[in-house]
């Protein structure tokens, strides 16, 4: 190559500008490089991918890729409104529509591709458009103001993007598809019509089957569309979106190679016919084909420029994969591969959930090892997955239709870090894992150190989320740990907070929030605060520099309701409870009107309590020996129990006295979540056990241990921790289990969760908690004696204290009540008034 | 209870308020307004109307405070979305309270009613 080098390159598209970003990446020192750029639209290149954004207020400056300074500071010579109309290959020159011509050494086509408008007659009217530059949105725009109606002829992706920019504009939008189905491209029949159907209740009406023969004035509306079928259709205005053909107009009249359809012969290096001429891009025909995306004309940038430098490693272009995700209004469309399963032998899985609008169809081949291809419509979630295990060629599981099938259980996933370093993480960009890693390698350790030096995840955005994961995964396996900042106040996850707390004795959420945090704190760090305060130390809850910390519930010592009132539970451990507390229970409901139920935990809950009563009611249960039940607090609820042994002719142990031990020793501590017991008597299990935090199964030799059970929104069964174990081993291992939980869990996190994110598992908390692996038991026991040795009855103490007493009103300035707070009766006792029978107040009314 | 001096009500003694938290007072027109303490900020007392738009039911003064990107909030305690207690405005969702201007004077937190 010679030391001075003259590259031409006609078009700024997308891919045209593109390739002026590899050469200006990868031009090394020795050779110098001399840039044109010509580009017949009047701006430089622009995101077309999200060229339908415009509507939605992004103007020509947020969609564009470059600029004039960026271009000067590269010293790019560039030329807008400048259409190539030449092309001499003798003199290795080029001339443009106004008479400016340019020689070259290496000339790279970079045309793209026009919309195909179908010769129908009275196709070219005013408001007969096309869809592909921004001059085209602005005459949209402005047809579209004059008009009600709008009709996009062509139903494939494109045609789809312009029909949601019609309805973004306000017009009743129509699409017009020749085929049976839409985008019949990249779907099958079966997802054409699932994707027909969510289109139309999205109010744009769908016209399958349906040849346009011409347009004539309309009645109604400006136009009239007539189809082969004689059918008609009024519309003000019309989009053509028939399919996209190659710009090679230049290539033919010069005598390059061009396809018996169109479209600029090339290489595998991305030259034409003429060695010194390159071609990429949609004007590009390789191996028959024309690739109507950016990823692949991406690639083909990258090619031509390494090939023009001579670097020694140069990539060549072999075709690309053609999968796409995308929204199209709303609607979630994905395809892989061979969509058609067209391939020799291939088998499909299908599943259609139709009154939810999904399908999904897998392809795999003849001997069930591989994926071909896949269709999604409505759901995508698994989209990268399916890719990955298409462009790997990964064996597929033993079942494949696990991989579409919704509740499967097991459902197999690819995790970051099984992928191989070959793996194609963003395809827009052409980034692999392996190029992933190595710029972590190199030190890069944010996704956005890692997008800014890859350039992964700066096209059409997709990939964003398998982005984070591997990042993620790759920097975890370096030992690196992932940021789990609890909110923008503090840079740190719980964990490290609860460290801090513990290391530095640190005693108020103020304290903290100076040395380690900024701002004023918010509703999800104070809340964390407040408990690891409290789990570290144990101190009263309602102290004055805990006070503001609070959710309501801890704040009030008491469960908010829906309107503003609140439940009273007092403990009543194990389940068991004399009648005379009973009645003492039943006489404070009936002496404030508070609506009493059963709980599902086993104890007795009263609703309907203004803030200003909650000391009232909680002196009377007090004075009866009831003490608060803690159902505001993350900490333990309740200790289920069954009757056992001492009643039960099955019973072998006494749960009862079991669960009442347990509740009285852990309850008041607080933790990252609400904690649940049970104890059964037997292995019929009456308590639930196995769906608890702690569960305790009585067996004829002691007690077999069940932890991290949980009901709830996502149960899981408890797993089996230790065998038969005699009490004081049993409250041990609990002790351990606990405080290791208290010490380690994220916010919010049950014990369940905990387990499952724990590393290492069951086995490694048996390790820690059996065999003191990590050497922790000691100090696990010690931090549980210390916060057990604290507990005090909330409710005692803040009746014993004035200051927080006074903050059980309604009003600072008045002794009156809420006045929105209204009840109705129902079954004989009170709930909250609705909104309509507040308005008509209906107050006394009895509601059957 | 209150008293009105031009347009400047008196509302509670600046002891009612507890920092960082909130409590809540009756203005003359049986109005509930939610005020809050926030020693680090320039206005210190925030008042806003205790009535949660979204949760239906007079309960902003039981929510946390803090911050969120530097605006002073308060969270409602019944779903959390956050109210701006400069301006009022839902953080989360399309609706926002009524803010008032406020002061400390003559021993009174007073608010200004328009
Ligand atoms: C009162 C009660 C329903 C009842 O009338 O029976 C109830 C009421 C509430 N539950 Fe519950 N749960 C009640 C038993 C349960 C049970 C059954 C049990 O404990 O055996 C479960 C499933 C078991 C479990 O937790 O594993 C249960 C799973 C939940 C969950 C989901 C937890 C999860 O891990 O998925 C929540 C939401 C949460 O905590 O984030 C919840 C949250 C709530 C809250 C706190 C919702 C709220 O913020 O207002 C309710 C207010 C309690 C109140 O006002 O007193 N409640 N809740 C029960 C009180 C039991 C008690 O005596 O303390
Ligand atoms: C609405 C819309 C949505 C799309 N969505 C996606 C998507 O989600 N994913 C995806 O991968 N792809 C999508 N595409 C396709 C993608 O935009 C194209 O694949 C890509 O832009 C092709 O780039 P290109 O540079 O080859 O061509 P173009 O972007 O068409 O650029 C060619 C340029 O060359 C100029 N030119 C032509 N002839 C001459 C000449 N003689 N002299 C000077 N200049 C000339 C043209 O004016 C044009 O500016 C979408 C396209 C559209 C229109
Ligand atoms: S199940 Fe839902 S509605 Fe019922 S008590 Fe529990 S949280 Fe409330
Ligand atoms: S796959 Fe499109 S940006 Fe990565």
């Amino acid at each position: 190559m010679s030391k001075q080098c003259r590259v031409v390159i006609v078009g700024n598209g997308m891919v045209g500008h593109h390739c002026v970003e590899q050469l200006i990446e990868l031009q090394q020192q020795d050779v110098k490089i001399d840039i044109t750029v010509l580009s017949a639209e009047s701006r430089l290149a622009y995101d077309r991918v999200h060229l339908s954004e415009f509507f939605a207020g992004k103007s020509a400056q947020d969609l564009a890729l470059t600029d004039e300074s960026t271009y000067d500071s590269w010293q790019v010579n560039y030329r807008t409104n400048a259409k190539v109309i030449d092309i001499d290959r003798e003199n290795k020159s080029i001339s443009t529509h106004v008479g400016e011509s340019f020689c070259y050494d290496k000339l790279i086509l970079a045309t793209g591709s026009y919309p195909f408008v179908p010769p129908i007659p009275g196709g070219e009217q005013p408001h007969c458009l096309v869809y592909r530059t921004i001059e085209d949105l602005l005459a949209i725009e402005k047809s579209a103001s004059t008009s009600k109606v709008g009709v996009v002829i062509g139903g494939g992706l494109l045609g789809l993007e312009a029909a949601n920019a019609l309805k973004q504009l306000g017009l009743k939008t129509h699409v017009v598809e020749f085929a049976p189905q839409l985008m019949a491209v990249q779907v099958d029949a079966g997802g054409g019509q699932v994707l027909k159907e969510k289109i139309e209740a999205l109010g744009v009406s769908v016209h399958t089957s349906k040849a346009t023969t011409s347009i004539s004035r309309g009645d109604t509306y400006r136009y009239k569309l007539i189809f082969s079928d004689d059918s008609e259709l009024e519309t003000d205005m019309i989009l053509f979106s028939a399919g996209i053909r190659p710009h090679d107009q230049l290539a033919r009249d010069c005598q390059l190679t061009v396809g018996e359809r169109g479209g600029v012969t090339i290489n595998q290096q991305c030259q034409t016919s003429d060695p010194n001429i390159y071609a990429i891009g949609e004007c590009a025909l390789f191996n028959q084909m024309i690739y109507g995306l950016v990823a692949p004309g991406y690639s083909m940038a990258k090619t031509a420029a390494q090939h023009i430098l001579a670097l020694p490693d140069a990539s060549q272009f072999s075709g690309a994969d053609m999968s796409t995700k995308l929204k199209l209004m709303g609607v979630d469309v994905g395809s892989i591969g061979d969509a058609h399963a067209k391939t020799e032998g291939a088998l499909c899985y299908t599943y259609v959930n139709q009154p939810a609008g999904i399908y999904k169809k897998i392809v795999v081949s003849e001997d069930n090892q591989r994926l071909l291809g896949a269709v999604l419509i409505g759901d995508t979630s698994e989209y990268d997955t399916l890719l990955q295990y298409k462009l790997n060629d990964i064996t597929l599981p033993e079942s494949p239709e696990t991989l579409i099938l919704p509740m499967a259980e097991n459902k197999p996933t690819l995790g970051a870090d099984a992928l191989p370093d070959t793996a194609t993480i963003c395809s827009c960009l052409n980034v692999t894992k392996g190029d992933i890693t190595q710029a972590i390698d190199q030190g890069s350790c944010t996704v956005a150190d890692v997008k800014s030096c890859t350039k992964a995840s700066s096209g059409c955005g997709g990939c964003a989320a398998l982005l984070k994961s591997v990042v993620d995964s790759e920097l975890e396996s370096r030992g690196v740990e992932v940021k789990k900042d609890i909110c923008q106040h503090f840079p740190f996850s719980r964990r490290e907070l609860f460290d801090i707390v513990k290391i530095e004795k640190i005693r108020s959420f103020d304290e903290l929030l100076t040395k380690h945090g900024q701002g004023l704190g918010c509703e999800i760090c104070k809340p964390t605060a407040g408990s690891i305060l409290a789990s570290v130390w144990n101190d009263y809850i309602l102290a004055n520099e805990h006070l503001a910390l609070q959710d309501t519930n801890d704040n009030f010592l008491a469960n908010m309701q829906k309107d503003g009132t609140y439940s009273v539970v007092p403990r009543i451990p194990g389940g068991e409870i004399t009648p005379e507390k009973l009645i003492k229970i039943g006489e404070v409901a009936q002496q404030y009107k508070l609506y009493t139920k059963i709980t599902g935990g086993q104890r007795i809950d009263m609703f309907g309590a203004r803030v200003e009563q909650l000391p009232e009611i909680w002196k009377t249960l007090i004075e009866a020996g009831l003490e608060t039940g803690h159902a505001y607090g993350k900490s333990v609820r309740t200790v289920k129990s069954c009757v056992g042994s001492t009643w039960c002719r099955f019973g072998v142990q006494d749960s009862v006295s079991m669960a009442i031990a347990i509740e009285n020793r852990y309850k008041g501590i607080r933790a990252p979540h609400k904690l649940k017991f049970a104890v059964s008597g037997c292995t019929r299990e009456c308590a639930e056990a196995q769906s608890k935090d702690i569960g305790i199964i009585a067996t004829d030799k002691g007690w077999n241990l069940y932890v991290c059970g949980n009901g709830g929104m996502k149960p899981r069964h408890a797993d089996l921790f230790a065998t038969d174990l005699d009490d004081t081993t049993l409250i041990q291992y609990i002790d351990r289990i606990l405080a290791f939980y208290i010490q380690t869990a994220e916010r919010l996190q049950r014990t369940s969760v905990w387990l499952e994110s724990l590393e290492g598992g069951l086995a490694y908390l048996q390790q820690v908690v059996i065999e003191d692996h990590i050497g922790i038991c000691q100090s696990l026991e010690q931090h549980m004696t210390e916060i057990i040795g604290k507990y005090q009855c909330e409710w005692t103490t803040t009746l014993n204290n004035p200051e927080a007493l006074k903050r059980f009103k309604q009003f600072v300035n008045s002794d009156e009540s809420d006045e929105n707070i209204q009840f109705v009766t129902e079954r004989n006792q009170i709930r909250p008034a609705t909104e309509a029978e507040k308005s008509n107040q209906v107050i006394a009314v009895e509601v059957l | 209870m209150t008293t009105t001096n031009e347009q400047w009500i008196n509302v509670c003694k600046p002891d009612d308020l507890i920092d960082n938290a909130g409590v809540c007072a009756l203005i003359n027109d049986n109005q509930q307004v939610a005020l809050f303490s926030l020693p680090s900020q320039p206005e210190r007392v925030f008042a806003i109307t205790n009535y949660d738009p979204i949760g239906s039911a007079n309960v902003l003064y039981r929510g946390i405070v803090g911050c969120q990107n530097g605006e002073p909030i308060v969270a409602s305690p019944l779903y959390k979305q956050q109210y701006s207690l400069r301006t009022g405005k839902c953080i989360q969702e399309e609706t926002a309270v009524t803010c008032f201007k406020t002061r400390i004077a003559e021993g009174y937190v007073q608010i200004f009613r328009e």
